[in-house]
């Protein structure tokens, strides 16, 4: 057992978690910018914008997660050789990002569409009176106020998105499950870098749950 | 474009409404010249906010036609439509302050961003309207921090910061505890002492009656008297207003 708890081991498992921490960061912000403008699209009142997202959120929703890691991975390269005649080999960092992006997005696009909805109904009207336009009175006044309560959930999707970056191992990305196993099978002893791992991920998650209370506690303050 | 009687500021003629199967809105018409301050009264859901925001082009008519300064406020021509609706400010009965902005920003924000003035000359003006609401010291101060009399004064100087040629309230002090109501009647007395022209939808008897030039009684979505205020308050025509007035005033 001691074996396996080299100082070198350790930081291998510890890279890992700092690539899964990298995945579910990339995908929370990427997915934030894709929530933003689904919600956007949702909210509009262009019909076909709007069946677009909303085919979009359902897609991604409503397929499992490692389904579409697997379909990135090995069935879009297959639709590039179809299309373009290019052999093409995914790098799996980048397909593990891109298929948590999308599928984040499609979650964070429903708590921004709540949320936006969640913001009283005078705040639009009195932009409207005061002859606000569209953009900055989404940026600058419905957005931040819907922020503000949508926070909670956003943290969640980020926990959420830690753990399921774990899928990404299925691939082969370097990230912590991946390296857990790795060591598993080179040692024959799953237990140990299982448990590591585990602590890992849970150290993650607590202490980012930690910091989202303060970070609440402090916006509670200033209103 | 046919282009009305430009001696009224406003002239809001036969405008009806409907809310789904609701008919809030009967065919109400008002004409406001300048400087006048008309007091719209009226029983609960007779339709006085709906009609003043109408005016506004908060909610649009489904039937009659608005005309500022003798132009139709025609909302497919949208420049022009914005024109028109940002020479009308608009004070609501909840205030609807930007929550994640300071007192000072509430000012400025719709001037920097609608009037493209800079950021000193948007904050001299914001001092100013502050000053004249008795609010400077507040200016720091986030909206929730406020009480409501103070909330509904930040609300007004916020409006009168677009300089607005028009200044429409919705029962500016109905959501008021009793002890705050005075000061916002100060504000907007004030006010109509300088000469702005306002719509007042509201329960303030005592206002409609002292500040208001004219009272517009409306009943069941329609206009049922419209008469200056002294007349109104002293010799109502219509029985309807004679009834209410008998309810609501106690002396």
């Amino acid at each position: 057992m001691s074996k396996i708890l080299t100082q070198q081991n350790l930081l291998f498992l510890l890279k890992g978690a700092g690539i899964s921490l990298a995945l579910a960061l990339g995908a929370l912000l990427i997915g934030m910018v894709i929530g933003i403008l689904m919600a956007a699209g949702r909210l509009s009142k262009i019909k076909i914008l709007n069946w677009l997202c909303t085919g979009y959120v359902e897609i991604f929703r409503g397929t499992p997660m490692l389904m579409q890691i697997m379909f990135f991975y090995l069935a879009v390269p297959v639709l590039i050789r179809m299309v373009t005649g290019v052999r093409v080999r995914m790098d799996v960092y980048m397909v593990a990002l891109t298929a948590l992006s999308l599928n984040s997005g499609a979650y964070q696009s429903e708590l921004f569409r709540s949320g936006i909805q969640g913001v009283d109904k005078g705040q639009w009207e009195a932009c409207e009176t005061l002859g606000i336009g569209y953009w900055p009175m989404m940026f600058k006044i419905i957005l931040p106020q819907a922020f503000k309560r949508i926070i909670p959930p956003l943290v969640s999707e980020f926990i959420t998105l830690i753990k399921d970056s774990s899928l990404a191992s299925c691939i082969g990305a370097g990230e912590l499950m991946y390296n857990a196993q790795v060591l598993g099978s080179q040692y024959y002893n799953y237990l140990v870098p299982l448990v590591v791992a585990s602590v890992m991920y849970l150290a993650m998650t607590l202490i980012i749950s930690w910091l989202s209370r303060k970070l609440e506690r402090r916006m509670a303050v200033s209103d | 474009m046919t282009d009305s009687n430009a001696e009224y500021m406003i002239e809001a003629k036969d405008l009806s409404k409907y809310f789904e199967r609701l008919h809030a809105l009967k065919g109400a018409s008002l004409n406001v010249k300048k400087g006048e301050v008309v007091c719209l009264i009226g029983p609960s859901g007779s339709g006085k906010s709906t009609f003043l925001r109408c005016i506004h082009g908060l909610e649009t008519p489904d039937q009659g036609e608005v005309y500022l300064d003798g132009v139709k406020m025609d909302p497919s021509n949208k420049v022009q439509y914005r024109e028109l609706r940002n020479k009308m400010g608009f004070v609501f009965q909840h205030f609807n302050l930007f929550p994640n902005l300071t007192v000072l920003d509430n000012c400025k924000f719709a001037q920097i961003n609608v009037l493209k003035r800079s950021d000193e000359e948007a904050q001299q003006v914001a001092m100013e309207y502050l000053a004249k609401v008795g609010l400077t010291e507040k200016k720091d101060a986030y909206p929730n921090n406020l009480s409501g009399g103070q909330k509904q004064r930040v609300a007004i100087a916020r409006a009168l910061c677009m300089n607005p040629e028009i200044m429409l309230f919705d029962e500016p002090t109905s959501a008021l505890d009793p002890e705050m109501i005075k000061e916002v009647l100060e504000v907007m007395q004030e006010l109509a002492d300088q000469g702005m022209t306002m719509v007042v939808v509201t329960h303030e008897m005592g206002f409609a009656r002292k500040v208001g030039t004219r009272v517009v009684f409306l009943e069941n979505g329609r206009v049922v008297e419209d008469a200056d205020s002294e007349t109104f308050f002293t010799a109502p025509k219509s029985e309807r207003a004679q009834e209410f007035l008998s309810k609501v005033i106690y002396d």
